[in-house]
Parts: C-alpha cells; sequence; structure tokens
C-alpha cells in the first residue's frame, strides 16, 4: 500500500514538473518552439485586446460592457506595425478621425508650423528629420518648448538610451506616440542628402 | 477514507494548482492597449479600484494640446494626483466628465476598472517592452 502511494506520488510530482514547465514555455514563449521569431512578443497578428482580457481592467467589473473595445475603434483607422498598430497621423490626414483641437472652442482649428529640423545622428543610422508639422497640429508650442527641448537648433543633445528611458522625445515616443522601435520613422534622412550636406559643411 | 488520508491523495493536485498559480504570476507583463495608464495614487488606500485611462480612446476624440496645455495634465503616469475632490471640482477629468461632454463621477466602474493593486504605469511603453516586468511611468525624471 505504501509503495504503492509513493509510486503515485512520484508520477504525479513527474506530471507537475512537466506541467509547469511546459505552461511556462506557453506562457512566456508564446508558442512551443524555443526559436520561433517572436520569442519574447506577441506578434501583431495573433494580438487581439479585448478589455476583460488584457490583464488590467477587472473583469468582474460590470460597467466594463459599456467600454468601447479598441478593436472596434481602430476598424476604420489606417493600420501601422507599432503601438496600437494604428497609424494615427495619416488616419488623422485622411480624415478618418478628427480630434478637437481646443477645450473653449471646439471650432478652433490648429495653425501647423511647416518647418521640419534635420538632427544630424552619429552612427550610420540616417539623420533624423522632425516634422513640426505633424506635430503642431496635435500639440501646443508649450507642451515641448522650452521644457523638454530648447527652441534653438543644435541645442538639444540626446542619445536613444535617453530616449528609451523616456526622455526628450521618449516623453511621447515609446508610451503614447508611435514607438521607438519604429527607427525609420525619424530616421528618414536619406544618406545621399546627408552625405551631401555634410561635404558642404567641410567646405 | 479519512480525512487525513483524503488530504495526502489530494496535495499532488493542490501542488499543482499552486505551482501552476505562481507560474502565471511570471508570466509577461499585462498585454493592454499601448498607451493605457493606470492610475493608482490614492486608489488602494481608499480600497477602490486603480483608474485605467485609455489614450487610445481620448486621442482619437482630442489633441493632445486639449488635456496636456488647455486642461494642464503633465506628461507623466501618477504625477498630476488626481483626486475625486479636483474632478468634481472641474478640474483635471472633470473638465470633460462632468455629465455633459462624456460621463459624470457617479459612473464609478467605467473609470475605477483596474484590477486591484495595479500598479501606477503607463503599459506596453518603451521600458515594459523591453523589461517584462519593469515598471514604467512614461518619464525618468
Amino acid at each position: 500500500m505504501m509503495i504503492q502511494k509513493q509510486k503515485s506520488h512520484s508520477y504525479s510530482f513527474t506530471i507537475l514538473l512537466l506541467t509547469i514547465f511546459g505552461f511556462n514555455i506557453s506562457v512566456v514563449y508564446g508558442k512551443e518552439n524555443p526559436n520561433s521569431f517572436y520569442r519574447l512578443f506577441i506578434p501583431p497578428a495573433e494580438r487581439v485586446i479585448t478589455l476583460e482580457g488584457d490583464g488590467i481592467h477587472d473583469p468582474n467589473v460590470a460597467g466594463i460592457k459599456l467600454l468601447q473595445q479598441p478593436a472596434d475603434a481602430f476598424k476604420p483607422l489606417q493600420s501601422s506595425p507599432g503601438g496600437n498598430n494604428v497609424d494615427w497621423v495619416s488616419s488623422m490626414k485622411k480624415g478618418l478621425i478628427n480630434p478637437i483641437y481646443d477645450n473653449t472652442d471646439p471650432d478652433n482649428q490648429a495653425l501647423p508650423m511647416d518647418l521640419s529640423i534635420i538632427m544630424e545622428v552619429k552612427g550610420s543610422m540616417p539623420d533624423v528629420a522632425f516634422p513640426h508639422k505633424e506635430h503642431t497640429a496635435i500639440l501646443d508650442c508649450s507642451n515641448c518648448h522650452d521644457e523638454i527641448f530648447k527652441p534653438l537648433k543644435g541645442s538639444n543633445q540626446m542619445s536613444m538610451a535617453e530616449i528609451m528611458l523616456g526622455q526628450k522625445c521618449g516623453v511621447c515616443h515609446g508610451s503614447v506616440a508611435f514607438p521607438i522601435t519604429e527607427c525609420r520613422r525619424c530616421h528618414s534622412v536619406k544618406p545621399s542628402q546627408t552625405q551631401t550636406k555634410r561635404k558642404t559643411k567641410k567646405k | 477514507m479519512s480525512p487525513h488520508s483524503l488530504a495526502i491523495s489530494l496535495s499532488p493536485y493542490f501542488s499543482v494548482i499552486l505551482l501552476l498559480i505562481a507560474s502565471i504570476s511570471f508570466s509577461p507583463d499585462a498585454q493592454a492597449e499601448y498607451g493605457d495608464i493606470v492610475i493608482n495614487n490614492f486608489s488602494d488606500k481608499a480600497d477602490i479600484r486603480p483608474v485605467i485611462f485609455p489614450h487610445w480612446f481620448h486621442r482619437i476624440r482630442f489633441s493632445c494640446k486639449v488635456c496636456h496645455s488647455d486642461i494642464g495634465f503633465q506628461m507623466k503616469a501618477g504625477a498630476n494626483k488626481i483626486d475625486m475632490l479636483k474632478i468634481i471640482n472641474g478640474e483635471f477629468c472633470g473638465n470633460c466628465h462632468n455629465g455633459e461632454t462624456a460621463w459624470s463621477v457617479g459612473n464609478c466602474e467605467l473609470c475605477h476598472s483596474a484590477i486591484k493593486n495595479t500598479p501606477t504605469q503607463v503599459h506596453r511603453g518603451a521600458i515594459t517592452e523591453l523589461k517584462p516586468n519593469g515598471k514604467n511611468t512614461g518619464r525618468a525624471k
């Protein structure tokens, strides 16, 4: 009787270990293949976020049924690979969304400033073009100047590490605006343009 | 079968359940929508659910400027120290959540909908993506 019990114990212990190991793999890696492409992430195609299952909403709250599901809201919008998987700028340009610009007067329209700042980078990446136009369409000057950025070209030294830690561009890019994984949306100036610019500078 | 032997025969199952719960706790960060902010400045102490602010919902309807300049929200999770008194007075969320533009303060559960003890955090931000359990308030300062 005792031997049988021990056997059943060791058997269930093995199952237990296997279950936990397998469970951990499936939870952490998303797939059973340890060399899957999206090892630590959920691939965009498989990401279906519902409010009930997003891990922060309490599914027991009755009011959750009244809230809009992100997938429903994003359906008519322009898609994009990062962040919310929505290209907010082109959605706004196409008139798919029309966010109110002013708190007091809903008819008040933004006066975008069409000025692109080219920032030369030290590494091998293309230079950064900062478009004031897209930013001033939704933001006020005071959101960035002078607290985050000095309004003088070349006076804002920054690094990608700083941005990743949530400073400079990282105040928005990496938490709300498109994430820093979309490198080429900022690093967008073609190398040929940059090289000619540097050559003219040397002269 | 005595209760003691019953407990012994069921103990492996209990341990399985316990360890499954433990392994779930090692799972990656919540798969919230990008830019979702949990605000838990006072909620835990008051024993109510923390607030979830969905950026995606609001940015469809409002420019960043409306909240971050006109109304005066600081761009850092938890930095505004919003309480219900301020909201009822028409500050912060109360600018719109007054029963005219958006639902009024009586609809507690629509905002206070997070799982209890969820920390103040920007979800799926840069740091949370890189470090599964890292806390990210959006701005290191």
